[in-house]
């Protein structure tokens, strides 16, 4: 796993969409409780389709550039398509390979967006 | 100075092509030979379960299970009566919960801690508190790892205290506390007191009766020992009154269709099967503690301590929580530029074992106002040399990243 690649620490360094999304649709915090990082992302679609995507929080390498690459790269993408993303996408897009350790760093990103589509549809059925 | 690195097997294994610098006794230690070769020999000689069958191999494993009872006790300046094996801290933690919330606590009670508690110290209490309603109040650590005097005295002055809990030595702030006095007062006041000496317990000698604790618990894997075995030990008068936690096998004298009766402590609190091989590698931990000596331990880590501090002044990017003095060889760190989480990752691939995150002890972070930090724990094996090497990479990494 190469946390010094490029992409990586450019993200990590100059995160994209950090901040709180006013006219978010939807929000989510998720915590991973092993080593005290945290992210609360926003979400606003249009339709079915991910319209913006912008997050808060700290912490490491892989979880603050995975989630700020997540931001950019999930624009268009479908509630659908990344409700049904796991481990092996977030890779592809982190463009580096993810050791088991560090799998919850690199997921905690996916989960929060998740988490806020799930929050969305529950608002939706009421 | 002797080489204790070829006492612990581990310390051999290479990464990266890189030799191991085990930075991470906090966490857990690594195991001497000696411990792993009797954990060996009593599955292949002996492999008997305990207190029971009238065979000689069940006496002779009964016999080890009991003679380290007696060495942890002596090591701790206990009567082997007083001493309960558990799996753990934690175990010894929420027995004492239970059994002392059951019987000596009720709604509106106070349990006093303090801030610098590990996890294991803080939520059986919590618990407790969803059960039955006690209230759980916190001494304050101040930026030092000091207790703060008003907010302890303030604590010892509620008429409400009925149990006082508290560390020995903080897991993050690496600060040793002297109970002593604190203890005696609780107790002139008719508080109990337990004592967490999970992260005292290997690095300084330890005698209960004269530090006046009416409970203290440990577990064995940062004392050398196996994991899966801890220790709670309490006051023989105590352990005598005390209602007994898990119930089962070899706890009861008799057992009726509809009643039983518990045997005497300390074994009635031994239901089940225990962690024979746990136990035995514990012994043979203590022993190999006394055999070096304490005189050589504490003076091996004050050394290394007084050598990382010093080092630690070259690097304005790297900030110590807690003070310098009372200091175990123990260091969490706040890195500028740098998360805990990715430093300790790359540093393990330059073969430095350190850990990352709250440590179990999420309050004090929170008090502290961060949410991680970077520990790096040494014992007395420890080398000044492999303290150079961590600086070294320690910025080869910070340089890299930021």
């Amino acid at each position: 796993m190469d946390i010094y690649a490029h992409n990586i620490l450019d993200h990590y360094k100059n995160p994209r969409n950090k901040g709180v999304l006013n006219e978010a649709d939807a929000s989510c915090r998720s915590l991973n409780s092993s080593c005290g990082d945290e992210v609360t992302v926003f979400v606003k679609m249009k339709g079915e389709k991910m319209d913006k995507i912008s997050f808060e929080g700290h912490g490491c390498a892989v979880a603050m550039a995975g989630m700020s690459i997540l931001s950019e790269a999930l624009i268009g993408k479908t509630v659908a398509e990344i409700m049904t993303m796991d481990l092996s996408d977030v890779q592809k897009y982190l463009g580096i390979n993810i050791s088991p350790r560090r799998h919850k760093c690199a997921l905690i990103g996916l989960r929060s967006l998740q988490g806020a589509l799930k929050v969305r549809a529950d608002k939706l059925k009421e | 100075m002797l080489d204790y690195r070829s006492h612990f097997p581990l310390l051999s294994r290479r990464y990266n092509d890189k030799a191991l610098v085990y930075f991470d006794n906090a966490a857990t230690t690594p195991k001497p030979e000696l411990v792993i070769e009797a954990v060996n020999k009593y599955y292949r000689e002996h492999n008997a379960n305990i207190h029971r069958g009238p065979n000689f191999l069940a006496e002779e494993a009964t016999n080890l299970f009991e003679d380290s009872r007696k060495t942890v006790a002596q090591f701790i300046g206990a009567d082997h009566k007083e001493i309960i094996f558990t799996s753990g801290a934690t175990a010894a933690f929420n027995l004492l919960a239970r059994v002392l919330g059951e019987t000596n606590l009720k709604t509106g009670d106070v349990v006093a801690i303090s801030q610098a508690e590990h996890h294991a110290n803080i939520v059986p209490w919590l618990q407790l508190k969803e059960r039955i309603g006690i209230e759980l109040k916190y001494i304050k650590v101040n930026e030092s790892g000091d207790f703060e005097t008003s907010s302890l005295d303030n604590i010892l002055h509620d008429k409400k205290l009925r149990i006082l809990s508290l560390t020995q030595a903080s897991n993050v702030l690496g600060h040793l506390y002297d109970l002593k006095t604190i203890l005696a007062k609780a107790k002139e006041q008719g508080v109990l007191t337990i004592v967490d000496a999970a992260q005292s317990i290997a690095h300084h000698e330890l005698n209960v009766k004269d530090l006046g604790a009416d409970f203290l618990v440990f577990s064995g894997h940062k004392l050398f020992a196996p994991s899966g075995v801890g220790v709670l030990y309490g006051r023989f008068e105590l352990l005598d009154k005390m209602s007994v936690f898990f119930g089962g096998g070899s706890m009861m004298s008799e057992v009726k269709e509809q009643s039983f009766e518990a045997i005497e402590a300390p074994y009635k609190f031994e239901a089940g099967t225990p962690n024979i091989e746990g136990v035995i590698g514990l012994g043979a931990a203590c022993r190999y503690l006394q055999s070096i000596g304490w005189e050589l331990i504490t003076q091996q880590e004050k050394e290394l301590a007084q050598y990382f501090l010093q080092r630690l002044k070259e690097y304005p990017f790297v900030k110590l929580l807690g003070g310098e003095n009372n200091r175990l060889s123990l260091f969490s760190l706040v890195l500028e530029g740098a998360h805990p989480h990715d430093m300790s990752d790359l540093l393990g691939e330059e073969g430095v074992i350190t850990r990352a995150g709250h440590h179990c002890a999420q309050p004090l972070h929170e008090s502290l106002g961060i949410s991680s930090s970077l520990r790096a724990s040494l014992a007395f094996y420890n080398t000044t040399l492999e303290i150079d090497y961590f600086f070294e990479k320690l910025v080869a990494i910070k340089t890299r990243l930021s």
